[in-house]
């Protein structure tokens, strides 16, 4: 079952789809597989496809990623870990076109969605935002909208119009998914910024949610959370993968290894060089088994 | 090679080691810098008054000096040195805040003892047309009002699409030149703003025309660079996040200016633009120039000469009627009314900035 969930560290996981174990998992180099649904896979919806092919990302003259050749399967929470300054971040901002947002930022390589270069000529970014979601480091919800306008904001600026009912019905349905529903359901019309810092997080989710895209890209949502509230993200990570394909980042080796199906391991030489893809795998493999000695220096805390 | 520590350093208890260095145990009472400063005064006041010198401000001016003085010297004797220095240098820090609020404080009270003697009923609800020693200041306050008005409507939308640009559009030697000459325009002399806008509209109307418009146009020039620079700053300190976030739901930019970014600056827009209008609201010399002078009623800016405020205080002090004092009372009269609509335009502002503020990080 895709929705089981992964609590405790993989050790204890059982993988009943056998035959998917080693499939799409590339090293850093070409890809000479594309990822197609495994066989046998039940999920609610099924979510689309990210793949990286040579991927460079500058900041002006700046190399900070270099040469990334991944895939990011679909209804399966891919987890990006590294040391800082790697390059996790400023990639995972490469595969909904925010990386381009700060001035000078420059992309090359292609990165496909189903299929579609979303670096491609006539592809509009704020589209590919549309399908890609994002959910930040720091909870971040307008601080001038309630609870349901945040939740509602992708709709109130982008949708046209929506009739009353079918927005309460997302905003209801997107809270529920976030698990926040019950906390928040008699205060809708309160600020967001009145919430607590995991609430807040959760109430981001539902933000990005509510557009349905087809991708969720996390950056560290939990570096700012108490463990409890960690808990309750890593949980409602493990249900949104039923519709969701998932990329999240993260610093914490824990979070990684119960949170997610696949791991990616970046790393760089030095401090100066650019970042690179060392190894990716499923997150069993990358912690138990991984096939590069850097990779295991660092999921096993020694380093160098 | 470390210097040994001195001898002595053994045998300080850990009470003078937190006491801090160059103490001398003791605390002066908490009346002490008041004491002395009332204890000053009060000998200096004696002492000129015996030499025949007696002012207020000689008072005053030697009172805070020989007040430092002694507490320095008094605190040195009880608390050491560091503690006395701290003493002085506060004193003079509050003397030279006092010595900047004397001359707000004593033009408020002088503009006020002088302005209520010409505030009447008639003040605000009469013009001054055929009228000889009496009238009102109606036409002079409609007057204000229109031109700063008008000049808001032209200004406010310019400036905060300008702060737009710069601050979320505007990349390289553009913005860079924008930045330069909104700055040249901050410098710019009224009276070349008043000149300016007569030049302009003489082109289409003509020498010797004079309207309200031209007024309004003149002070936009001024208050353009204002509401750009504050809008900007406010822009700025809307934090990036809000903006990616608006981003990663799939939203264009100008929707994300719009919806989040505008919103979430509202507060500070407003009370920017409030600053704004309150800086031009007093300006005499483009409007000398621009609008006139005229006795009669005029609420219209694109039709003759529109009284304002400020002329009519110039006016009426430089040409006053057959009764001098009535005059003059009346042109305080104009000037309070002025300061109190400055008054009201930065309550307002506080208001709306206390109500919409937005806590951001």
């Amino acid at each position: 079952m895709e929705g089981r969930k992964l609590r405790g560290m993989f050790g204890s996981q059982t993988k009943p789809e056998t035959e998917e174990g080693q499939n799409t998992m590339s090293q850093a180099g070409p890809v000479t597989e594309t990822s197609s649904q495994a066989p046998g896979t039940v999920s609610a919806r099924r979510a689309k496809t990210l793949e990286a092919k040579g991927v460079n990302l500058y900041y002006g003259d700046f190399h900070a990623v270099e040469n990334v050749t991944m895939t990011i399967e679909p209804n399966k929470v891919t987890a990006l870990i590294g040391s800082s300054g790697c390059g996790k971040t400023t990639f995972l901002r490469s595969l909904n076109r925010m990386h381009e947002l700060t001035p000078g930022a420059s992309v090359k390589g292609d990165i496909y969605l189903d299929g579609e270069d979303i670096y491609g000529g006539g592809v509009d970014p704020v589209a590919v935002r549309r399908l890609v979601g994002m959910v930040f480091q720091q909870p971040n919800p307008f601080p001038t909208m309630s609870i349901y306008d945040n939740v509602a904001a992708g709709l109130n600026f982008n949708a046209g119009k929506v009739s009353k009912g079918d927005k309460d019905a997302v905003v209801e349905k997107s809270l529920r998914g976030a698990h926040l529903w019950d906390e928040v359901k008699d205060r809708l019309d309160r600020p967001g910024s009145g919430l607590s810092g995991g609430q807040q997080q959760r109430l981001c989710i539902a933000r990005a949610t509510a557009v349905s895209p087809e991708v969720l890209l996390m950056d560290e949502p939990c570096s700012a959370l108490d463990p409890v509230a960690t808990l309750a993200i890593e949980d409602l990570i493990a249900e949104l993968k039923k519709e969701y394909t998932i990329a999240i980042v993260t610093h914490n080796m824990q979070q990684a290894a119960r949170a997610s199906d696949n791991t990616a391991f970046f790393n760089l030489d030095e401090s100066g060089k650019p970042g690179h893809l060392v190894e990716i795998g499923t997150t069993e493999d990358i912690f138990t088994r991984p096939k590069q000695k850097e990779t295991e220096d660092y999921v096993s805390g020694r380093f160098g | 090679m470390t210097p040994p520590p001195p001898a002595d350093a053994a045998v300080l208890s850990t009470r003078s080691l937190l006491a801090g260095e160059g103490h001398r145990g003791g605390t002066l009472p908490s009346w002490a810098p008041w004491g002395a400063l009332g204890g000053a005064l009060v000998f200096c006041a004696a002492a000129l008054a015996a030499l025949g010198w007696f002012t207020i401000a000689l008072t005053l001016v030697f009172g805070a000096l020989i007040g430092i003085v002694a507490v320095y010297a008094w605190s040195r004797a009880v608390e050491g040195a560091r503690r006395a220095k701290d003493r002085a240098i506060t004193m003079a820090i509050a003397s030279a805040f006092a010595v900047a609020m004397a001359p707000l404080i004593s033009l408020l009270y002088e503009v006020v003892r002088r302005g209520v003697q010409g505030l009447s009923w008639e003040f605000f609800t009469s013009d001054a047309r055929g009228v000889v020693g009496g009238g009102g200041a109606e036409h002079a306050i409609v007057g204000t009002l229109v031109i700063a008005g008008c000049a808001a409507l032209i200004s406010v939308p310019i400036g905060i699409m300008a702060a737009i640009y710069l601050n979320e559009y505007g990349r390289g030697p553009l913005r860079r030149a924008l930045t330069f000459f909104v700055d040249v325009m901050t410098g710019i002399p009224s009276i070349v703003a008043g000149l300016f806008a007569y030049a302009l509209f003489e082109l289409f109307f003509g020498p010797g025309i004079q309207m309200g418009i031209m007024g309004s146009v003149a002070l936009s020039v001024l208050m353009i660079p204002i509401v750009i620079r504050s809008a900007e700053e406010v822009l700025k300190i809307v934090p990036n996040h809000l903006r990616e976030a608006s981003y990663a739901l799939g939203t264009p930019k100008w929707k994300t200016i719009a919806k989040v970014v505008l919103p979430t600056a509202f507060a500070g827009l407003v009370t920017g633009v409030m600053i704004a209008i309150a800086r031009i609201v007093g300006e005499t010399a483009p409007l000398l120039v621009t609008t006139g002078v005229v006795d009669s009623l005029n609420a219209n800016p694109f039709q003759g000469r529109m009284q304002n405020l400020a002329v009519y205080a110039y006016n009426e002090y430089r040409s006053p009627g057959v009764m001098k004092q009535a005059s003059y009372d009346r042109a305080w009269a104009a000037a309070l009314t002025l300061i109190a609509i400055v008054m009201i335009l930065n309550v307002i502002a506080r208001l709306v900035y206390r109500r919409y503020k937005t806590e951001t990080r």
